[in-house]
């Protein structure tokens, strides 16, 4: 059986949440498919504070934004949130499929809207399959969520936001910093971040990477090097390190599979970190009717993947006719909020990013599956 | 190792469960993934590769990397990082790709 659902969500984190919200309010009735047990995306995993204006929560910790968030929409009879569930397919005729244990299901939304975030890059080197090599998501999970040490003695491998941001929550956990290493020659993340950690006696070693994992059934310890201006190993610079457990903290890239598989036309750009689907102002994918927001639109923060939701969410209702004229007015508001946002000096990549997947060229690839709509 | 004091946090793991891992009584808690059951008990060998059978942790824990699979009461490739564990639960190390019962 095809359940025939106005909106559909799929992804429950910060921007499906608040793209359910906002086409809620003005009157839509919303679908909300949540592959983990409860939804908040990385929201439930994040203990530090946000910054950005009382808009968007500055001060406030990332879970407790989650909490707040799911519990008025828990109290929105307009919005149904299916947890465990996982969303499998697009298929031609605009259904989607998905799994909810060993059932089966397919819905046949009027919009669908695709938040389906961002997974964590990897990195080649020796080992790097062993237990105990994480990404730093799944370290913050284990910890911020679980209470579960993920190990004694970490090397953190990257220095942007995320990697200077567990290490440090790491620390407050108990676990000790090997050290972080970072192969670019300058730290990625804020100052603010990095001066907390070496603070603490963390030393953050630029110009370094790790080069394999000591242990063959698990993360005994690692090697690390020094890396030349070609970001080339410079052999005989090798360090051991010791450590039971490495965290990749090197990156995220979009998850856009049900875009590719609904044909959106998609395009690589470095400064949203991969593939992305091509979106209009509103959001919208090149295909009408399909929205996309928050990370998987280009990596960027939970509070902008917040915002991009509302935009999606009163541009899906809007074109549903829900109160047109006072959605059309919520989603300028959300798009001047997002514009504020990006003022800031880390906004010029994702600006720089969002020029080139508007402008004409570049690769464009489209239609993957070679079937015609 | 569970944290039993943190700055920030306050845990509320649930009722107290008790679940096999590879035949051997363990412990858990209901509000918690079987990974962190596992976790908290210092096992992070999950399972093994299909080609090579080298050892397999947890890597991203939001249901995305299939690195974590294992066979949960006798279903296979259970992404134990985003099910709960349950009492009586029988969890254990896969080895190759399983088959799904139909």
């Amino acid at each position: 059986m095809i359940r025939n659902v106005e909106v559909l969500v799929v992804g429950g984190g910060p921007a499906g949440l608040c793209a359910a919200q906002a086409a809620a309010s003005v009157g839509a009735k919303v679908l909300v498919l949540e592959r983990d047990y409860v939804p908040g995306g990385q929201l439930v995993k994040q203990t530090h504070k946000f910054f950005g204006s009382e808009k968007q929560h500055a001060g406030e910790r990332g879970f407790q934004i989650g909490e707040d968030l799911l519990k008025e929409i828990e109290a929105d009879p307009n919005i149904q949130i299916m947890t465990e569930t996982t969303a499998l397919g697009y298929y031609e005729d605009g259904v989607v499929t998905a799994l909810k244990g060993r059932e089966h299901l397919k819905f046949r939304p009027q919009r669908l809207i695709i938040t389906t975030g961002a997974a964590e890059k990897f990195l080649a080197f020796p080992g790097n399959d062993l237990p105990g090599v994480y990404g730093a998501g799944a370290v913050q999970t284990l910890m911020n969520v679980a209470g579960v040490k993920p190990a004694e003695r970490v090397l953190m491998v990257g220095s942007g936001n995320i990697g200077l941001i567990v290490s440090y929550q790491l620390k407050q956990a108990g676990v000790e910093i090997a050290a972080i290493v970072e192969a670019a020659p300058k730290i990625g993340g804020y100052l603010v971040h990095a001066a907390k950690i070496r603070r603490a006696g963390i030393p953050i070693k630029t110009g370094w990477t790790v080069k394999e994992v000591l242990g063959t059934e698990q993360v005994e310890g690692a090697v690390i090097c020094q890396l030349d201006d070609k970001f080339q190993q410079i052999p005989g610079t090798e360090e051991k390190v010791a450590c039971d457990a490495i965290c990749l903290a090197v990156g995220l890239t979009p998850l856009t599979e049900l875009c590719w598989q609904a044909g959106c036309e998609m395009k690589f750009i470095r400064e949203l970190s991969g593939h992305v689907p091509v979106v209009s102002d509103n959001l919208e994918t090149t295909r009408s009717g399909i929205y996309a927001a928050g990370d998987a639109t280009g990596i960027e923060e939970a509070s902008s993947a917040m915002v991009e939701g509302k935009v999606a969410g009163y541009s899906a209702a809007e074109s549903l006719g829900h109160s047109p004229e006072k959605a059309a007015q919520l989603r300028a508001e959300a798009l001047e909020e997002l514009r504020q946002l990006r003022a800031g000096p880390t906004g010029g990549k994702i600006n720089a990013g969002i020029d080139k997947m508007k402008e004409d060229g570049g690769v464009v690839h489209v239609n993957l599956y070679g079937y015609s709509h | 190792m569970r944290i039993e004091e943190h700055p920030v946090r306050q845990f509320d793991r649930g009722e107290k469960v008790s679940f096999f891992y590879n035949g051997q009584k363990m412990e858990g808690y209901s509000n918690e993934t079987i990974a962190a059951a596992l976790h908290a008990a210092g096992i992070r060998r999950l399972g093994h590769s299909p080609e090579l059978h080298r050892p397999r942790g947890l890597f991203c824990a939001i249901g995305n990397c299939s690195s974590c699979f294992m066979t949960v009461n006798g279903e296979p490739n259970v992404r134990i990082c985003v099910t709960r564990v349950e009492d009586g639960m029988r969890v254990e190390e896969q080895h190759g790709k399983g088959v799904i019962s139909t």
